[in-house]
């Protein structure tokens, strides 16, 4: 294993740039997007691809894909922003959120090929030059998570919560970052990490 | 997930000449029909996305109503100040439901056409439910019903209609405009959705062809006020055990008027149309008279095996949120 010459992210990330520049787009990339159980037995129809054009953390991308493929799975599997996380799939912990035109959303839940022309920000694109985003240093000096799983997701949800400035007491940050499950049972210190970001006055 | 065509109408019309057809589904939102695709519940050989058509975004606040284009999002509708300031049933509803990134994701439309189901809908393992598949069974009826229906409980299904603002939207005699390439109807929301039976286990009066462009819900009277009380497992993130929405016309401490209708208790909204007459002229202090007032609309309740409890807390529920309505502590 040359871990002295690479980190395992560097490996991952040498990988799948070197995939996606000598594969044919097609069958190869079409069998690592999709999800779900098996696939209905029977001839199997060519499936439909489809172009799609969208900014991701302000660079523009333009991708050939799958029409089944979610957004969630281009941000991981085709552009290798592999920050925002895959939960359950299915739009019930959070763990995919990121901003769509600046609202937060479930990636899982939004096929790619719907989103033509969007303004996407992930988790990755939060840092501003080299420096962190105050939610995420208020992430750190809070303690707000252990296996950090959820986190990516949390953040997002975080962010919007205090751009939106609508939460005015630990019951509405709470009901606000409701869309984000953490398993570790970090919420006391996600709970404290939002409120010193909206600058409220300790509960 | 099988693949299919993805058509994105440029129009209202565009749409309609594409849906009539049993393999095409229209997508809104997708935070539903997405997690039936994954699944394997649907396979639509095409999806007709009408994101792109602007007027059904769109929310007007009208002279004697406000109407919500059927793509208007729950969040933008949540937040809708005349909605916050007239119509606190519709809000308190929407912002009760799912979780915020869905809210920013969901329609409407879509919310009002969430397929009635419980859990054995999208079991990993094939268990009977005639939602899934027509003529296979009801395993809620013989196992686990705990969530179930106690009103108009019939074989076919005992699965409570998820929504929220469904239930806000029927106590408000909200009405819905449809629309076909034959021409357009509105029917009140009270006759939207239907019992399943032999013929077919649809929720709703939709047919094939048409299409949900508007939701219009009547303006209240300057002193009408109305709250929708949520009672569930979990202060969040989950469907309701049993919710009710409240509208009160008060004079002075008396009920002159009110509306009505129960979630989480049946295939769609239950309206209360029997009690709301009971309750004209009972004083709204006194919780006596008013659980007498709505007594006589469990007469009907059936219990299942395991939810016989909501019937008592769908009653405390609407005893409260008929107090809450009327600005009571």
């Amino acid at each position: 294993m040359p871990t002295d010459l690479f980190s395992r992210r560097e490996l991952i990330e040498l990988g799948l740039a070197t995939s996606a520049v000598s594969l044919v787009p097609g069958a190869a990339l079409a069998a690592s997007e999709e999800s779900g159980p098996a696939a209905t037995p029977g001839p199997q129809h060519t499936s439909d691809r489809v172009v799609r054009s969208f900014t991701i953390n302000g660079t523009a991308y333009k991708v050939e894909i799958d029409v089944r493929t979610t957004l969630l799975d281009v941000l991981r599997e085709r552009l290798g922003l592999t920050g925002t996380k895959l939960g359950c799939d299915r739009g019930e912990c959070g763990a995919c959120t990121v901003h769509i035109d600046d609202q937060p959303m479930l990636s899982c839940l939004v096929l790619a090929a719907m989103s033509e022309g969007r303004k996407i920000t992930t988790i990755e694109g939060l840092a501003r030059n080299g420096s962190l985003h105050p939610v995420q240093t208020a992430f750190i000096e809070h303690d707000a998570f252990q296996c950090g799983f959820c986190t990516s997701g949390q953040i997002m949800s975080a962010v919007a919560c205090v751009r939106e400035r609508r939460a005015r007491s630990d019951a509405e940050i709470r009901e606000r970052m409701s869309g984000n499950l953490c398993r570790c049972g970090a919420y006391p210190q996600i709970l404290a990490a939002v409120r010193a970001s909206m600058s409220l006055e300790p509960a | 997930m099988r693949s299919f065509q993805l058509h994105r109408a440029s129009s209202i019309e565009d749409a309609l000449h594409a849906i009539n057809d049993r393999d095409t589904f229209l997508i809104a939102g997708g935070t539903e029909l997405l997690n039936w695709m994954k699944e394997g519940i649907v396979s639509p050989r095409r999806l007709v996305d009408i994101n792109p058509i602007a007027e059904l975004h769109e929310i007007r606040v009208e002279s004697a109503a406000i109407r919500f284009g059927a793509l208007a999002r729950m969040s933008d509708i949540a937040h809708h100040d005349t909605v916050s300031r007239d119509y606190a049933v519709i809000r308190e509803a929407l912002l009760s439901s799912a979780s915020p990134q869905l809210r920013n994701m969901a329609s409407i439309g879509g919310n009002l056409m969430q397929r009635t189901r419980c859990p054995y809908f999208r079991a990993d393992v094939d268990l009977a439910c005639n939602k899934r598949a027509a003529g296979a069974g009801c395993s809620a009826l013989t196992s686990d019903d705990r969530v179930s229906a106690i009103f108009g409980r019939n074989e076919h299904c005992v699965a409570t209609h998820p929504s929220d603002v469904a239930v806000a939207l029927a106590a408000l005699d909200a009405t819905i405009e449809l629309r076909s390439l034959r021409g357009s109807r509105t029917v009140p929301l009270n006759d939207f959705y239907r019992l399943p039976d032999r013929s077919s286990v649809s929720e709703t009066i939709l047919r094939q062809d048409e299409l949900i462009t508007s939701i219009v819900v009547p303006a209240p009277a300057a002193t009408r006020t109305s709250r929708y009380l949520k009672i569930r497992e979990r202060s969040s993130y989950e469907f309701a055990m049993v919710s009710a929405a409240a509208s009160v016309q008060l004079r002075g401490e008396i009920i002159e008027d009110a509306r009505v209708a129960l979630g989480g208790v049946a295939h769609m909204p239950w309206r209360f149309r029997t009690g709301e007459a009971a309750l004209k002229g009972v004083k709204l202090a006194d919780a006596a008279a008013i659980r007498h007032a709505i007594a006589g609309e469990f007469v009907s309740a059936r219990a299942g095996h395991h939810n016989g409890f909501k019937v008592e807390l769908a009653l405390r529920t609407t005893i409260r949120a008929i107090e809450l309505a009327g600005g009571a502590a």
